[in-house]
C-alpha cells in the first residue's frame, strides 16, 4: 500500500488542485488493477464495513502508546482525526517497511477479515500493523477501519484523473462509478475500461446541479429563453426502470428503494427505459410537508406499511433523462420537458406529480414568484434555460437557484465543542439557545440549534479564545460556556418537533453573524421562534 | 509544602521574598527576562535583568529599557535570596530561572526544548524542588523528529522549489525559528532572503554570534531574484501583498502546530515542517524526571491534561495561568 499512502502523502503537501490531479495521475497510471478499484471506491464513500469497534480502538491505541485511555480521549479531541490521532500516538519503531510488503487491496482484505476475529486476536494484528507502517501508511491504514475516507480528494478530482489516464469522456467516468458496485467483485476493466451493457441497467446518471444566482436576472438575457419552477425540499433522487426492474437512487448515490415502496409501486407503471429526475417530498391532505415529516422515513432499511399510510410522499419530477431506452439528457430541456409531461399524464398515477414549470413573460414575475415562495413551503426558484442540455455535476450557466431569504433569529452561544479536520484544536461546534420564561417567572437559555458555519477564521479565533477563557463545566469534549456572546442564526424552516428541547427542529441552522451590539438579555425567546412558524 | 517563594499574581510571576518579578505581564519595578518573545519581555518595567544575549534582542525590541545582562550561572543575591539563570535553549539568550532560598530551589522554565539546535545555548538540566514548566505540546501526540532529518526535509523542498525554478517560501517566527533555520540550511542551494522584520532581527543577533549571509528583500527587490531562493517570512505576512508580488512560489511553515494536518489546511499552506522550539510529550515527561522535582507548576499550553497526568502518576502537580498564549493557536513563536 506504500503507493497509496504516498498519493495520499502527496495530496497532502498541496494546496493546488493540479498537483493533486497530478498525483493522482501518477497512481492511477502505476498501481495495479485492484488497488485502483478500492482508490476508486474509497475516494467515492465505498468504504469496508467497520470491522472494529472505535471504542476498541481508542484502548488498544492508549494501551500501546501507554497512556492512560483519559488521556488518548484528551489528545483525541485536541487533534480531532481518530485515524490521525492513532498515527501519532503510537510509537515508532524501526522496521517500518512493511507497508511495501502489502497491497492496497490486500490491507483492505485483511481489514474485513478483522471483524471475524476475537477481540484478542484484532488487537494483536492491529499492534502488529501499527508498529510496523511508517506514519502515512499508519495513518492511511487506520482511516481504511474507521472510515469517511475525506482526505481533500473529491470524486470530481478523481473522475477528471481517470479521464487523464484513460482517455475516456470524464461525464462516462462519472456515470460509470454512479450505483452499486462492489469493489472486491468488480474488475477495473469492468468498472472503467468497458464496462458489460447488464452492468449499465443498475446506474443512475449523475445528477446536474444547479449553482446558486449570483447575477442580475436581467444579465440572463431574453426572458423567453428562460422557465422558472419552484425549489422543493426534499429527497433529490432519479427513479428508474429498466428491465422490469424499479429502482430509486439518492443525489448522494443510495439506493432507497427499500424506504419508499410506495414510489417503487407507482414506478411498475412506468415503461421499460425509462429515468426520471425529480425530488421525494412528504405530502399530507393534498400539502407539501417540510423536510422533517420526510425524516421519518428515512435511515431505516424497511419501512412499514403504517409508517408509509402516515407519512406519505410523491415523488415531483423535475426532468426526464432516459425515454425509450435511449439517453436524451442531450435534447433541450424544453424537449425533455414535453416528453416527461405526456409520461406523466400517460401514467396518471397520484404519487407522481410534475414540477410546476412557468414561462417568464418579464424578470418581474420571477421575482415576485420568489417573494411568495415561503408560503408554499417551497425553498426558492429554479431557473432554468430552455435549451440547455442536462449536464453533469454542479455547473453554471444554464440552471440557478434562487433560495428564499433565511429565517433569523438571535440566540446565546451556551456550549462548544471543539471542531474536527481543518478547525481541529479550535472551538468551532457551538450549541446555542433561546430564551424560555418558566411558570415561574424564571428566565431559562433552552437549546434550540447547532450549528458549526458562518464565521470567518478570524472570528473563529475570538470565539474559541472567549470559550477558553469563560468555561463553566467540562462533560468530556464538550464544554459549557458563559451565556454571553450572541449570534445571529439563520435556517431554512422550521417545524414542531418533539425531539428538541425547545419544541422546534430547524432546517440547516448556520450562523450568519455575531452580534457584538447584543447582550445576552437581548437575544431571542422561543415564543419568537414559534411566530416564525407562521410567517 | 507550597511554602511560596514564587506566587502568580495579576501583574506577574513575583517572588515576594526577594520583591522582584519573572516575565511580569504587567508593568513593574524589577524583572527578571526569560526571554525576548513579546510575550515574555513586556514594555514598561523600570528594571530588566536578563542573559547577555537577551539585552541586545530586548533594546531592539523595547527601545530604550534600563537593563542588566547576566551570564550563564552567574549568582545574583536579593534580600537572601539567590539567583541564576541557565540556558533553556529555546532561542537565543532564552533562560530558565533558578531561584535559592534557605535551601529551597525552585527553577522557572520559561519555554525550553532539549534538543540542541546550533544557534540557541543548549538546555541545561537543573535540579531542583519545584519546577515550573510551559506545557505549549503537553499531550502525547506530539513528537518531534531529530533536528537534521526536518532540515532534510526542508532542504529537499527548497531544492524541488528551485527545479521548478519557483521561490521556496517558509514561515517562521522573527526570533529563534528564523534564525534556527538560516543557521541549518544547505546555503550551497542558493540564497536566503529574509523579511525586514528578521533581517533587522538578524543584524542584532550578528553582532555576538556568527549567523550566515541572509539578503533583506527591499522595495528594489525583483522577484527574478528570488527563484530558487528560499524566502523566510513572519507567519502573518501569508496572503500579503507583500508575499503576492513574490508569485510563483510555494509556501511552507515550520513549527510544532504543523503535527495536526488540519493546522496546515486551516493556514492555506502547502507544505508543513514540524520543528519546534518547544519541548514535545516525551522530553517534558524526561525533563520533570531529571529535575527530580516533587512539585511541578504547570502554566501555558495544555496544562490541565498535563497537571492530571503528573499526578497520576505521583508528582504534586498545579496550574497556574499566565497570558501567554492561552489561545495557542494566536501565537507563532513556536
Amino acid at each position: 500500500m506504500i503507493d497509496f499512502a504516498s498519493l495520499i502523502e502527496q495530496i497532502d503537501k498541496t494546496t493546488k488542485t493540479n498537483h493533486k490531479v497530478k498525483a493522482l495521475d501518477n497512481f492511477f497510471k502505476h498501481a495495479a488493477d485492484k488497488d485502483k478499484v478500492w482508490a476508486i471506491a474509497l475516494f467515492s464513500s465505498r468504504r469496508p464495513k467497520r470491522a472494529v469497534k472505535t471504542s476498541s480502538l481508542r484502548g488498544f491505541a492508549a494501551e500501546l502508546a501507554n497512556i492512560p485511555l483519559w488521556l488518548f480521549e484528551e489528545s483525541y479531541h485536541i487533534v480531532g482525526d481518530l485515524a490521525e490521532t492513532i498515527a501519532l500516538i503510537v510509537p515508532e519503531t524501526h522496521h517500518k517497511n512493511l507497508s511495501l510488503k502489502f497491497t492496497l487491496s490486500e490491507i483492505i482484505e485483511e481489514i474485513i477479515d478483522l471483524k471475524d476475529l476475537s477481540e484478542q486476536n484484532q488487537k494483536k494484528y492491529l499492534f502488529d500493523r501499527w508498529s510496523s507502517l511508517n506514519y502515512y501508511s499508519r495513518f492511511v491504514f487506520n482511516k481504511l477501519i474507521t472510515g469517511g475516507f475525506r482526505i481533500g480528494v473529491s470524486q470530481q478530482l478523481m473522475t477528471k484523473s481517470l479521464a487523464n489516464v484513460t482517455g475516456i469522456d470524464k461525464d462516462i467516468i462519472a456515470y460509470q462509478i454512479m450505483g452499486d458496485w462492489k469493489p472486491s467483485e468488480i474488475s477495473f476493466e469492468d468498472l472503467i475500461l468497458s464496462p458489460k451493457k447488464e452492468s449499465l441497467i443498475y446506474k443512475p446518471y449523475p445528477f446536474y446541479l444547479a449553482h446558486s444566482v449570483d447575477v442580475k436576472l436581467e444579465d440572463l438575457g431574453d426572458c423567453n429563453h428562460w422557465v422558472y419552477e419552484n425549489k422543493w425540499d426534499g429527497i433529490r433522487a432519479q427513479l428508474i426502470k429498466r428491465s422490469n426492474e424499479v429502482m430509486l437512487w439518492s443525489r448522494g448515490g443510495e439506493l432507497i428503494s427499500s424506504q419508499f415502496p410506495e414510489i417503487i409501486e407507482m414506478g411498475n407503471m412506468i415503461e421499460n427505459g425509462t429515468v426520471i429526475d425529480g425530488e421525494i417530498l412528504p405530502f399530507n391532505n393534498g400539502n407539501i410537508g417540510s423536510f422533517n415529516d420526510l425524516q421519518k422515513r428515512l435511515g431505516r432499511k424497511n419501512v412499514s406499511k403504517k409508517t408509509v399510510n402516515n407519512n406519505p410522499t410523491i415523488l415531483k419530477a423535475y426532468d426526464l433523462l432516459e425515454h425509450n431506452h435511449s439517453d436524451i439528457r442531450i435534447k433541450s430541456y424544453a424537449n425533455r420537458r414535453e416528453i416527461l409531461c405526456k409520461l406523466v399524464l400517460d401514467v396518471n398515477h397520484p404519487i407522481l406529480d410534475i414540477s410546476d414549470f412557468h414561462d417568464i413573460k418579464n424578470w418581474e414575475d420571477v421575482v415576485t414568484a420568489h417573494s411568495i415562495a415561503r408560503s408554499k413551503n417551497s425553498e426558492g426558484l429554479m431557473i432554468k434555460n430552455k435549451n440547455a442540455v442536462y449536464k453533469v455535476g454542479r455547473k453554471k450557466g444554464d440552471w440557478w437557484k434562487w433560495k428564499v431569504d433565511p429565517l433569523t433569529i438571535d440566540a446565546v452561544l451556551t456550549y462548544a465543542m471543539r471542531g474536527h479536520g481543518r478547525r481541529a484544536n479550535l472551538f468551532t461546534d457551538y450549541t446555542f439557545g433561546l430564551w424560555r420564561i418558566n411558570n415561574d417567572g424564571k428566565k431559562e437559555l433552552v437549546t434550540f440549534a447547532k450549528a458549526y458555519s458562518g464565521l470567518t477564521d478570524k472570528e473563529f479565533k475570538k470565539v474559541d479564545a472567549f470559550i477558553k477563557k469563560n468555561t463553566l463545566e467540562r462533560f468530556g469534549p464538550v464544554r459549557s460556556v458563559q451565556p454571553q456572546l450572541v449570534f445571529e442564526i439563520a435556517f431554512e424552516g422550521i417545524a414542531p418537533s418533539s425531539r428538541h428541547k425547545s419544541g422546534f427542529a430547524v432546517r440547516f441552522p448556520r450562523i450568519l453573524r455575531w452580534r457584538i451590539d447584543k447582550s445576552q438579555n437581548e437575544a431571542n425567546s422561543i415564543n419568537d421562534l414559534e411566530n416564525l412558524l407562521h410567517v | 509544602m507550597r511554602a511560596s517563594l514564587l506566587e502568580f499574581n495579576i501583574n506577574g510571576i513575583y517572588c515576594p521574598q526577594a520583591d522582584i518579578y519573572i516575565d511580569a505581564w504587567k508593568p513593574v519595578d524589577r524583572v527578571i527576562i526569560s526571554h525576548g518573545h513579546a510575550d515574555h519581555s513586556k514594555y514598561g518595567h523600570k528594571k530588566y535583568l536578563t542573559h547577555h544575549y537577551n539585552v541586545p534582542i530586548v533594546k531592539h525590541r523595547l527601545g530604550k529599557v534600563n537593563i542588566e545582562g547576566k551570564s550563564w550561572g552567574e549568582k545574583f543575591s536579593i534580600n537572601g535570596v539567590h539567583f541564576s539563570l541557565h540556558p533553556a535553549g529555546h532561542v537565543i539568550g532564552s533562560s530558565q530561572v533558578k531561584i535559592e532560598y534557605k535551601g529551597e530551589v525552585w527553577v522557572y522554565s520559561g519555554d525550553y526544548k532539549r534538543e540542541n539546535d546550533g544557534i540557541s545555548t543548549p538546555f541545561e538540566l537543573v535540579k531542583c524542588h519545584t519546577f515550573i514548566t510551559e506545557c505549549t505540546f503537553g499531550i502525547p501526540a506530539f513528537s518531534w523528529k531529530m533536528q537534521n532529518e526536518v532540515i532534510k526535509e526542508i532542504n529537499q523542498f527548497w531544492n524541488e522549489c528551485k527545479l521548478l525554478n519557483q521561490t521556496a517560501i517558509i514561515f517562521a517566527y522573527s526570533l529563534g525559528k528564523a534564525q534556527r533555520l538560516i543557521a541549518n540550511l544547505n546555503l550551497d542551494i542558493g540564497k536566503i532572503y529574509t523579511h525586514a522584520a528578521i533581517e533587522n532581527l538578524n543584524e542584532v543577533i550578528r553582532t555576538y554570534k556568527n549567523l550566515p549571509e541572509t539578503y533583506k528583500i527591499t522595495r528594489e527587490t525583483k522577484k527574478e531574484q528570488l527563484l530558487g531562493n528560499l524566502v523566510i517570512a513572519p507567519p502573518s505576512t501569508h496572503g500579503s501583498s507583500w508575499l503576492k508580488k513574490m508569485v510563483p512560489y510555494v509556501t511552507s511553515s515550520a513549527s510544532g502546530w504543523m503535527t495536526f494536518r488540519g493546522a496546515r489546511r486551516r493556514r492555506n499552506i502547502d507544505r508543513g515542517f514540524v520543528l519546534s522550539d518547544h519541548v514535545d510529550w516525551k522530553d517534558l515527561v524526561k525533563t520533570i524526571r531529571e529535575t527530580e522535582a516533587e512539585n511541578i507548576v504547570c502554566t501555558h499550553g495544555y496544562k490541565d491534561i498535563f497537571s492530571k497526568y503528573l499526578n497520576e502518576i505521583g508528582y504534586n502537580a498545579f496550574i497556574e495561568n499566565t497570558p501567554f498564549e492561552e489561545n495557542e493557536l494566536l501565537v507563532e513563536n513556536d
